[in-house]
């Protein structure tokens, strides 16, 4: 059975049973915002969208082999993955994730991390609190006991923002990954962001990276970092979509990590959801897609903050309005 | 329509319904081995013997080698069947030699029987709240690393969990030991102890060891519970304290955003060598059963 074949048969199914006018799947990081964005929209605009968390892999897979109107990924799509779509894609940035350096410690210290503590820490380099670079960066601050480094088991975009940020720090070290491998003799593997959480909690002398919105709502402490610009900043919802505000190239194929901003937290990434530039063979679901995702980047930005992730600063969006209108609908 | 066909024909077509679904079973079986193997076609071929000997698994650099893994799947599961064998035996003489009746027995027969149907889930996140801290405590106390999970939760967790799998059926099996030799060994004087020790257990023993590789079957596969308290280090574990991985939990954690053909093959591979162990164990497991099996 050919492709087009499926999805037709896939799109009628489920028009049948009242299930969606468009169908999305791919990266699970954005879920909770894009759960309650297509909620929103389809009492606003009575278009219902179904986005199944499928993995960032899974989405660009399914987008390419059309199967499904829009993918969404953590990390943009390669020149390859593009030339093996056969088509130019459009990606278009919905938020701005952070990622946070979150720690157990007995009195819950407020920690500062600096780019080489960060790398050496999670590289084994460094296995004891007390050791002095930790103290040179935290006068007055006495650790001690062992460090256990928590990690993602399961391949993930929050790991691939991390990795991206170590390999951006330390290249020799670090290669950015989906999946998480360090020489550290006290890694553990947790597995989800709740599996991360639950076991940096459990265990003092723990750290681990999470997503804000998993250290949040588990009311965790996490570290403040220092950016390029050698100013540590504490991860916040501003201090993300501060770190976006940069220049990134016009189709938005950018990583943001280790910013140049100088109020920018350093460990975020964007994610994007991705669709075909020439829609113009079915100019009425082109022109669905394209307004779902206009109001994504307009509207939609207001749920953010509710659900922990950044919003698109002024410049970003106007980029991703830009890409969006790039797209062919008749 | 089927009233008028001859008696010899509707008894054809049953035969044929019944021959046909069980060769579907079997030719399901060989077209998964199949998928699997050509899945795997490409790392078998890149990875040559090394999969089965290096004992590093590193997509980064594209090395994959099992050997931690096959390993961390053996020991979790046979330290798991070792665990779990003494409850599974007593609560199958319990069921099927002393209490076949009554409130107590029922009441205890359905909890066991309950236990094989929570989701494997539920016994994940039970193990990682109250196991692995329980296990952290015991870590403290010896001056180990404590980190809590590894090696040693994986095989509890999956100990309880393979619990009525082993139990059930050797109840079963010692129910159907005859009476009368049971009586047969009374008449001569034997006490209960001796009856159990020399009559019933020799008679079911090959039904108890079927029972027995129901279980470390399940215990080869299971995938979520192990993986959320197993710590998922792709590593040979130092001691039973320490981090390791299985075959099932490293597929489950990186399959779903595995793009590079070398690498989904690899993982294809490591699916094809478990389905390998669990079939060599099922087929060492019959022969054993045969030998054991008491001519009655």
């Amino acid at each position: 059975m050919n492709n087009k074949l499926k999805m037709s048969l896939l799109t009628i199914l489920l028009g049948a049973l009242g299930f969606a006018d468009l169908l999305g799947a791919g990266a699970t990081f954005p879920q909770p915002l894009y759960s309650k964005i297509f909620a929103v929209y389809e009492q606003q605009k009575g278009v219902k969208v179904n986005y199944q968390g499928i993995g960032s892999g899974g989405g660009i897979k399914q987008l390419t082999e059309k199967v499904i109107d829009f993918g969404g990924t953590d990390a943009y799509m390669t020149d390859k993955e593009i030339a093996a779509a056969g088509a130019p894609i459009v990606h278009i940035p919905t938020c701005i994730g952070a990622v946070v350096v979150a720690y157990n410690l007995p009195g819950n210290p407020d920690l500062k991390l600096t780019p080489a503590l960060v790398s050496k820490i999670f590289n084994g380099e460094i296995n004891k609190w007390s050791d002095p670079q930790i103290a040179a960066v935290n006068p007055g601050l006495k650790l001690n006991g062992d460090i256990f480094v928590v990690h993602r088991s399961d391949s993930s975009g929050t790991t691939s923002i991390f990795t991206d940020y170590l390999s951006q720090i330390d290249p020799t070290n670090w290669k950015m990954s989906k999946t998480f491998s360090t020489k550290s003799k006290l890694a553990v593997g947790g597995k989800g962001n709740s599996g991360v959480a639950g076991l940096i909690k459990q265990m003092p002398g723990a750290i681990g990276y999470t997503e804000i919105a998993y250290a949040n709502q588990n009311k965790m402490k996490y570290a403040a970092v220092q950016n390029s610009s050698g100013v540590f900043i504490t991860p916040s919802l501003e201090s993300t979509s501060a770190a976006a505000d940069v220049e990134i190239p016009a189709d938005t194929r950018a990583s943001i990590v280790n910013t140049k901003a100088r109020d920018g937290y350093p460990i975020c990434g964007f994610t994007w959801l991705v669709a075909y530039q020439d829609l113009s063979k079915n100019p009425a679901k082109a022109r669905e897609v394209t307004d779902l995702l206009k109001w994504i980047i307009a509207d939609g930005q207001a749920f953010t903050r509710e659900l922990d992730y950044g919003r698109l600063p002024q410049s970003v969006a106007a980029k991703a309005l830009a890409n969006v209108n790039s797209i062919k609908v008749n | 329509m089927l009233r008028s066909l001859s008696l010899q024909t509707k008894e054809n077509i049953f035969q044929q319904i019944l021959a046909k679904s069980a060769f579907f079973v079997a030719a399901v079986l060989f077209l998964f081995f199949l998928t699997l193997l050509v899945k795997a076609w490409l790392a078998i071929w890149s990875n040559g013997f090394d999969f089965f000997t290096g004992a590093v698994w590193d997509p980064l650099t594209g090395v994959y080698g099992a050997f931690p893994l096959l390993f961390g799947t053996l020991l979790t599961s046979v330290l798991a069947l070792l665990l779990t064998l003494p409850f599974a035996l007593s609560i199958a003489l319990f069921l099927g030699e002393f209490f076949r009746k009554g409130l107590a027995a029922s009441a205890l027969r359905s909890s066991v029987e309950l236990l094989a149907g929570i989701p494997s889930v539920v016994y994940g996140f039970w193990a990682l709240f109250v196991l692995v801290p329980l296990i952290r405590g015991l870590e403290i106390t010896l001056g180990v690393v404590p980190l809590g999970v590894g090696v040693l939760a994986a095989s509890l967790v999956l100990a309880i969990m393979i619990v009525p799998y082993a139990a059930s059926l050797s109840a079963e099996t010692i129910k159907l030991v005859p009476q009368d030799i049971r009586e047969a060994a009374y008449s001569l004087g034997a006490t209960r102890y001796e009856v159990v020790r020399r009559v019933i257990l020799p008679h079911a023993r090959s039904g108890i060891c079927a029972a027995v590789l129901l279980a470390l079957g399940r215990a080869l596969g299971e995938t979520m519970a192990v993986t959320m308290v197993i710590g998922n280090a792709n590593k040979m574990p130092a001691s039973l304290f320490d981090a390791g991985n299985t075959m099932a939990s490293l597929i489950a954690n990186e399959l779903a955003e595995a793009t590079d053909p070398l690498y989904v093959s690899s993982l294809m591979q490591v699916g094809l060598l478990l389905f390998l162990v669990s079939a060599l164990i099922n087929l060492a497991g019959r022969y054993v059963v045969k030998k054991f099996s008491v001519e009655t």
